[in-house]
């Protein structure tokens, strides 16, 4: 195990409905304060491996079978996904899934309940997601099913921050948003890692954007790691073409 | 017209006591997608469980706590034991369960207690009263005057709390709440605590009114027309659904009554009912899907 690793997965497997394995034999390791991308093409299984991680591939009868995933040094191969919020571990699901009929502010409070802070701590949270994402200050009363994609993505950035994480997973944070909406997200991603030390495993299509920003990455196909390498690196080889993700 | 505003007005207030049972459903229904068709033995066994204590020499506030504690210990029982377990199952099966339960409430209910009907007295005078040439039934009015604070504290309860916020919050994305770190498990006990209370309310005022008896867990299906016309997610629905349902049968009942027969008040709501599931499925003030272009 690479030393201080903030996160680390050994060899996991894992399938769903006891019968459709989605990914097997993946290991990987976050080192802290960094930006990590997972990228692969649709079903190479990115979701998966991050739904392992957060405890949430149970909710939807997926398990894991095999290997063991370790954060911060403890074991939470089956620690559920409350506790991990606790602890610091919080997943941005793909497709935002805001909380619609919430207000913009209601939906980033949902956020903050884990530690169940004071009120004043609360706000003092809120002050600081709308620091780091503005526009979300203007429309914190509006209903979040009615942002625009961007937006909703920036909601559901934001209410996962409101636990003051250490290590947040991010699921296609650039799906269906403008090239600029999504550097404007990395951007954002790179000041948290650079100025509050967090760290990032983001799991990407786009991977041209994803490598910009990312210190290592790791390419999935068909459920395995194909490669991995610095991002500077994999940016310019050549297994970039090879699993159809350049571009 | 004064006889056609007291019957429209008697038949308001008497539709807020459908909207008591129709609250409990949509709480349920709100936080865990759970048809609960065990909310009517819900409210039977508080009024039985009120009314036995009572009759056994228990001052009137020490009763409704006991029994609030019962209801808590029921909404503990039903969460811990037979839903939890049922998790991720297709509606069908959870409705199937609580109409299970339903059963078994009424059972328990029934051996705890035994099968007898008792009169239960809340101490209200029932002596109609004139209002401006009208009479009005006080307990009518009292009953309203209880919905009516019941669905302020709702409110404030889900707009103002964390709690509140969190079990919206559930309703609209549970494998979101999850990712956020809400525990479902204890919001679902929350929630079915708080029904527990409804139905407990809910069942002094009709027990009040019919007596305490078994057919009491039949006012369920007095609340269905009032879910489907209210919406099922909508507490103020339910409000608005018991208004229409209750003034429109009394006014049926009394100005057509004389043309088609008496006992529409009997099959009327469910037309009414029927009416709205084809023209607005989702009820009045169900939620749609937000659909942005
Ligand atoms: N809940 C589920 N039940 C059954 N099979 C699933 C489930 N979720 C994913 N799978 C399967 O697991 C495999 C990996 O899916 P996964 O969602 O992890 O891929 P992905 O890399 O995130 O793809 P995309 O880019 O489309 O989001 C796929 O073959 C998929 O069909
Ligand atoms: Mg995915």
């Amino acid at each position: 195990m690479p030393v201080g690793a903030l996160l680390h997965i050994q060899n996991i497997e894992v399938i769903y409905e006891k019968v459709i394995l989605a990914v097997q034999d993946i290991s990987l390791s976050v080192a802290p304060q960094s930006i990590v991308a997972l990228l692969g093409a649709n079903g190479a299984g990115k979701s998966t491996t991050l739904k392992a991680i957060s405890g949430l591939a149970s909710a939807q009868r997926g398990e894991i079978v095999d290997g063991r995933i370790e954060y911060q040094g403890n074991d939470i191969t089956t620690t559920p996904p409350a506790t991990l919020v606790e602890r610091g571990l919080v997943q941005v699901l793909e497709g935002r899934h805001c909380f619609a009929h919430l207000s913009v502010e209601e939906n980033l409070l949902t956020g903050g309940f884990v530690h169940n802070p004071s009120r004043h701590k609360l706000n003092q949270l809120l002050e600081s997601i709308y620091h780091y994402f503005p526009r979300l200050k203007l429309l914190r009363k509006n209903l979040a099913g009615y942002a625009s994609g961007g937006e909703q993505q920036m909601v559901a950035i934001g209410r996962a921050l409101m636990s003051e994480p250490t290590l947040v997973l991010l699921d296609e944070p650039s799906m269906g948003l403008a090239p600029q909406i999504v550097e404007e997200i990395f951007t954002i991603i790179k000041n948290l890692r650079d100025e509050q030390g967090m760290s990032f495993l983001v799991a990407e299509q786009n991977a041209g954007a994803a490598l910009r920003y990312a210190d290592y990455a790791y390419i999935l196909e068909n459920g395995r790691i194909s490669s991995e390498g610095d991002a500077e690196h994999i940016n310019q080889s050549e297994v970039l073409l090879a699993s159809y993700l350049a571009g | 017209m004064s006889f056609f505003f007291e019957v429209l007005l008697g038949g308001l207030l008497a539709g807020v006591m459908y909207s008591l049972v129709a609250i409990g459903f949509v709480l349920i229904y709100k936080a865990s997608g759970v048809f609960n068709f065990a909310q009517g033995s819900m409210v039977l066994f508080a009024a039985l469980t009120f009314v036995s204590l009572l009759e056994r020499g228990i001052s009137f506030w020490l009763a409704f706590v006991l029994t609030l504690l019962a209801m808590v210990a029921l909404a503990w029982t039903i969460e811990r034991w037979v839903l939890r377990k049922l998790v991720n199952r297709p509606p069908i099966t959870l409705f199937m369960a609580t109409l299970g339960l339903s059963y078994i409430i009424e059972g328990l209910a029934q051996s705890l207690w035994g099968a007898q009907v008792h009169g239960l007295d809340l101490g209200i005078n029932d002596e109609p009263f004139e209002f401006q040439g009208m009479l009005l039934s006080q307990f009518d009015i009292f009953a309203a005057c209880v919905a009516g604070v019941l669905v302020l504290v709702l409110s404030v309860f889900f707009n103002k709390t964390r709690t509140g916020i969190a079990l919206r919050a559930v309703a609209d994305d549970q494998l979101a709440a999850l990712a956020v770190g809400i525990k479902l498990e204890k919001l679902w006990l929350i929630v079915w605590t708080v029904a527990g209370f409804v139905g407990l309310v809910a069942g002094l005022l009709w027990g009040a009114r019919l007596g305490v008896q078994f057919s009491l867990s039949l006012v369920v299906l007095k609340a269905l027309p009032v879910l489907i016309i209210g919406g099922f997610t909508s507490i103020s629905g339910s409000i608005v659904g018991g208004l229409i349902i209750g003034a429109s049968e009394k006014l049926a009942e009394v100005f057509l009554g004389a043309y088609i027969g008496g006992g529409i008040e009997n099959w009327f709501p469910y037309m009414l009912a029927m009416l709205f599931l084809l023209v607005r499925p989702t009820g009045i003030f169900g939620e749609r899907q937000i659909e942005r272009v």
